[in-house]
């Protein structure tokens, strides 16, 4: 168990490295800096300036290895976007609001999305089953950024009491985190649902009914763990994703959170912000990942106790 | 108590032993089936997996259901329990009657009382009968507890202990600790058998127990099952494809053909004088070790689809012995003698596949 | 000792090294009912149909518009005419001719993305599946890596790095759509590896490089049509939501997505400009869904007609 860990984080390790790699030599790629912040009237001799000042004048690896070094004291360099902050702290800054809003996402795919699959499942063949199976199709395939649109649309018309833009009240949540929980709640429903038909048809299962346990206890007890360990990783991801990933829908709505972050630091080729972010999320992630392994061997308990078969 | 040798020739079977053997001596049947039928419905047609069968199960023998894969065993266990997969599987007919009451209209709160507690079944594969994430002990605690509520933590840890003990398993108290996967199929089969056997049920269904498990644990759990009947007198039905176990342990033998049972009766009569060319088919085509034949015989042809099925006697299309009746009309049941041992054949009186 | 089985014919499943299509693995014929007639009627007539025949069938330019014509409804609306059926944009532009345009582009992104990721995609599992070992693991490292690489973020960057363009979004999408397939084929060709068949084509001799290509791809060539069909829904929506942020396909062209960014601020005063731009790509990945998911049945052995 323990080389277990040891080896997957050393995976996780080898991941982010790469993830800066590529995020330092692209963002260098993009061009340089001051041909979009610098004002038009800054003299050269300014411009020279500031480029030495944030150490632009460097040779590439170079400023790569002060980049790790720096890092790995938690010092990412200073935003060019926001002069007088350093990387970190705009991103701590901006960094609640998508948080609380990916929260509230997290929730809603979970409350909304597995007692749905599961009673399609269990109701399988019915109206609750065509109902959810059509719920989720159309979750898979409707476009976000679209239907954060034409929700808007709909509730200004109706001028509703529900804001439509920015983070405020806690009205201002409503639209966009069911705009990005829809994708989750879909699959999410979608992965329960064929793994509970997959539990439900078992022996374990008919042997279970054999006892004479209600259905409630079969259905609860005994289908829902075994089918719990797929849907596991894919909501491990999942997560991950409408915490940082949900950039479009920060746009849409203009939530100030670090998807809108990175939108406007990669348009204004502000590298250190925007290699902050990578790692960041890079580094969100593998410790998903890493935590959804570890869970995974502790419910599944072939898996802790290693592959032992009988003798 | 049995003696089979390897072609099962040799049978001095439990009926010699006492047991229900004379007809008058019968106590009422612990389990009568009365025209069952359980159909299955799905988008392809109506499958008749169990098409009007009859039988009886008396206390403290044991029963065997035998006949090849498709005739509708499996789906007679399940509805004997009301059991059938839904929403395909319903009983169509017929009554169930379970220490004399017809168990077929009560209501499903009433039969989740029932299983477990008067009748209750073992499953063919001891690899999954289990489920994977929790230990033995959670799973057996939970067949006292279901039926039982009240029950405390201790009682129902010596209890785990003394039923795993009645099935022969060795060291009880680390087995309630173990996983399913940590265990052998012999010793999850016995798992098994102390849930089915925890409330002592008159009626044990055994669906194909040791298919799954290998040749040289088959024996031992074989007896293990009469040990259990003659300690506490459960009564066993007991499904096989197979006529060596059918051989050691059963009492008496009903043959399944396409969702009907075409023969039944004291296995020493049916091995004997098998009175439906069917049975004689089966009967014929089991390995031998006393000579070794050019060819080993065997029934031509498949079973028919229990989705499509012909008027007249099912087996006439494979049967070698089938006259013009035989296609046109489905035969009777036909008992002669004994009045235990009955088929449903034509040719059943003169039995010109019979030794005699 | 059993009674031996009592079956002749068909009875076993013999697994084929070249599975044919209209024939499962149990020789039976598959059914042709059931087929997702209206799914694959949207995919012809709003993708496929206006993608390859847009000059034809199209009557106004998509890039130049009447700036007189600018914000007309739809038809059915007070102020709305034959002559532009869906409206026009803010620069006049029909939305119709620009829809039918942008089917176009939708189908050569997926298209071309979805082979470049499926080529990639499936040689690199094939490998690691087949192989094993150390091959395995830095596919295995290299597929987790890059599902964990913040795909708008470097979507972002690159545009940023390479300007938008078509190439670019390609580029962009492929990197992205290539682990899913990997990931796929690995596992599916790890369960193949262990077939018997695979292992008498060992033990006469085939290179792995035959065996791989004759026997384990057309077994995994099933779950790679399915998956395919369901990632030109995933490929189309991120190509549309890169194109709606600007890091996509560039003005003026008609992509979906640009479409809808372009009405997003007029909603108010003229919902059709986003409004039928969104649709268009909801249906026409509802219909790859729903086609993937019949193809899936369709095509996967367990499902067959038997009880």
């Amino acid at each position: 168990m323990a080389r277990y860990i040891l080896i997957n984080s050393f995976r996780g390790l080898l991941t982010i490295i790469f993830v800066s790699v590529v995020v330092f030599s692209l963002a260098r790629l993009t061009g340089d800096p001051m041909d979009v912040l610098a004002p038009t009237d800054m003299s050269d001799e300014d411009q020279d300036a500031l480029r030495a000042l944030w150490g632009l004048d460097k040779p590439l690896l170079e400023q790569y290895v002060i980049f790790v070094q720096s890092a790995a004291e938690g010092d990412f360099g200073p935003s060019y976007l926001y002069r007088s902050e350093t990387a970190a702290e705009v991103i701590l800054d901006r960094l609640p609001a998508s948080l609380y809003l990916g929260f509230v996402a997290t929730i809603l795919t979970i409350v909304v999305g597995v007692p749905l699959g599961i009673l399609s499942a269990v109701k399988r063949g019915t109206i609750y089953d065509a109902i959810g199976r059509g719920f989720a199709l159309f979750g898979q395939s409707v476009p976000e950024f679209w239907l954060g649109i034409v929700l808007i649309w709909v509730v200004a018309v109706q001028v509703g009491p529900i804001p439509t833009s920015g983070m405020g009240t806690w009205q201002s949540y409503i639209l966009p985190s069911i705009v990005i929980s829809i994708f989750g709640i879909a699959a999410l429903l979608r992965l329960f649902r064929s793994a509970m038909l997959e539990t439900l048809g078992t022996e374990y299962i008919k042997l279970a009914r054999l006892k004479g346990l209600s259905e409630w206890r079969v259905v609860c007890k005994h289908a829902l763990k075994p089918a719990a360990i797929a849907p596991l990783t894919f909501f491990g991801q999942l997560s991950v994703r409408m915490i940082t990933g949900a950039t479009v829908v920060e746009i849409v709505f203009s939530w100030p959170g670090v998807g809108l972050l990175a939108y406007e630091a990669a348009n204004a080729r502000d590298f250190p912000i925007v290699q902050a972010l990578a790692l960041f999320v890079a580094a969100c992630v593998v410790v998903m990942n890493l935590m959804i392994d570890i869970a995974y061997a502790y419910i599944d308990p072939r898996v802790r106790l290693g592959e032992g078969t009988a003798s | 108590m049995t003696e089979a040798t390897a072609g099962g020739n040799t049978v001095t079977d439990a009926a010699d032993t006492g047991g229900a053997a004379t007809p008058a001596d019968r106590a009422a049947p612990v389990l009568k089936v009365c025209n069952l039928k359980t159909y299955l419905y799905t988008r392809w047609g109506v499958t008749k997996a169990v098409d009007d069968v009859s039988l009886e199960l008396y206390p403290g023998e044991t029963l065997g259901v035998v006949g090849e894969s498709g005739s509708g065993k499996s789906m007679l266990a399940l509805s004997l329990v009301r059991l059938t997969p839904e929403p395909a599987g319903r009983i169509e007919g017929g009554q169930i009657f379970l220490n004399g009451r017809d168990i077929l209209p009560l209501s499903e709160r009433v039969m989740r009382k029932i299983r477990g507690t008067e009748i209750s079944m073992i499953l063919q594969d001891p690899q999954q009968s289990l489920n994977p994430v929790y230990t033995v002990g959670n799973q057996l605690a939970e067949a006292f507890r279901v039926h039982d509520a009240s029950i405390g933590e201790r009682q129902v840890r010596e209890r785990s202990i003394a039923a795993l003990e009645s099935m022969r398993v060795p060291a009880p108290e680390r087995r309630l600790r173990n996983f399913p996967h940590e265990m052998s199929g012999g010793m999850k089969q016995r798992v098994v058998g102390a849930m089915a056997m925890a409330y002592q049920p008159q009626v044990l269904i055994a669906d194909e127990p040791t298919t799954a498990l290998d040749v040289t644990i088959q024996a031992q759990f074989l007896r293990l099952l009469e040990d259990l009947q003659q300690r506490t007198g459960v009564s066993i039905l007991l499904i096989t494809h197979d006529f060596g176990v059918i051989a050691e342990t059963c009492h008496r033998v009903a043959v399944m053909y396409a969702g009907r049972i075409v023969e039944q009766g004291p296995v020493a009569e049916i091995f004997d004088n098998p009175r439906h060319p069917y049975t004689r088919a089966l009967l014929d085509s089991r390995p031998r070790v006393d000579f070794v034949p050019d060819r080993l015989p065997s029934v031509g042809g498949q079973p028919p689809s229990l989705n499509d099925l012909p008027v007249g006697c099912r087996f006439a299309a494979r049967c070698d012995y089938a006259e013009d009746r035989c296609r046109e009309a489905y035969p009777p049941q036909v008992s002669q003698g004994d009045r235990y041992h009955a088929a449903s054949c034509w040719r059943a009186e003169q039995a010109p596949w019979s030794n005699r | 000792m059993s009674v031996p089985e009592i079956t002749e014919g068909t009875g076993d499943a013999h697994i084929s090294p070249r599975p044919n299509f209209w024939r499962n693995r149990f020789g039976r014929r598959r059914r042709l009912d059931r087929v997702p007639w209206i799914p694959i009627a949207i995919i012809f007539f709003l993708l496929l149909l206006p993608a390859i025949f847009a000059d034809l069938i199209a009557v106004h330019d998509p890039l130049r518009g009447v700036l007189s014509d600018r914000l007309t409804p739809p038809v059915w609306e007070e102020g709305g005419s034959w002559t532009y059926p869906l409206g026009t944009d803010k620069l006049g532009r029909d939305i119709l001719t620009r829809l039918i345009y942008g089917a176009r582009i939708s189908l050569a992104v997926s298209t071309i993305t979805i082979l470049v990721g499926l080529v990639i995609g499936s040689i690199l599992g094939l490998a690691a599946g087949y192989f094993g070992g150390w091959i395995d693991w830095i596919v295995s490292w290299l597929v987790d890596t890059f599902f964990s690489l913040p795909g708008v973020l470097l979507a972002l960057v690159i545009v940023a790095a390479i300007g938008p363009s078509f190439l670019t979004i390609v580029i962009i999408l492929s990197v992205t759509i290539w682990a899913p397939f990997a990931r796929q084929v690995r596992g599916e060709t790890l369960s193949v590896r262990e077939m018997d068949f695979i292992a008498r084509a060992q033990v006469a001799g085939s290179s792995p490089m035959r065996i791989l290509i004759r026997h384990v791809l057309p077994n995994v060539a099933n779950t790679l049509i399915v998956m395919a069909t369901l990632q030109v829904g995933v490929v189309i929506i991120n190509e549309s939501s890169l194109s709606f942020i600007g890091a996509g396909i560039p003005r003026p062209n008609p992509s979906w997505g640009v479409m809808v960014a372009d009405g997003r601020d007029l909603m108010l005063v003229a919902w059709w400009i986003s409004f039928f731009p969104g649709l268009a790509i909801l249906l026409v990945v509802l219909s790859f869904n729903l086609t993937g998911d019949w193809l899936r049945d369709f095509l996967d052995p367990k499902m067959r007609q038997r009880q």
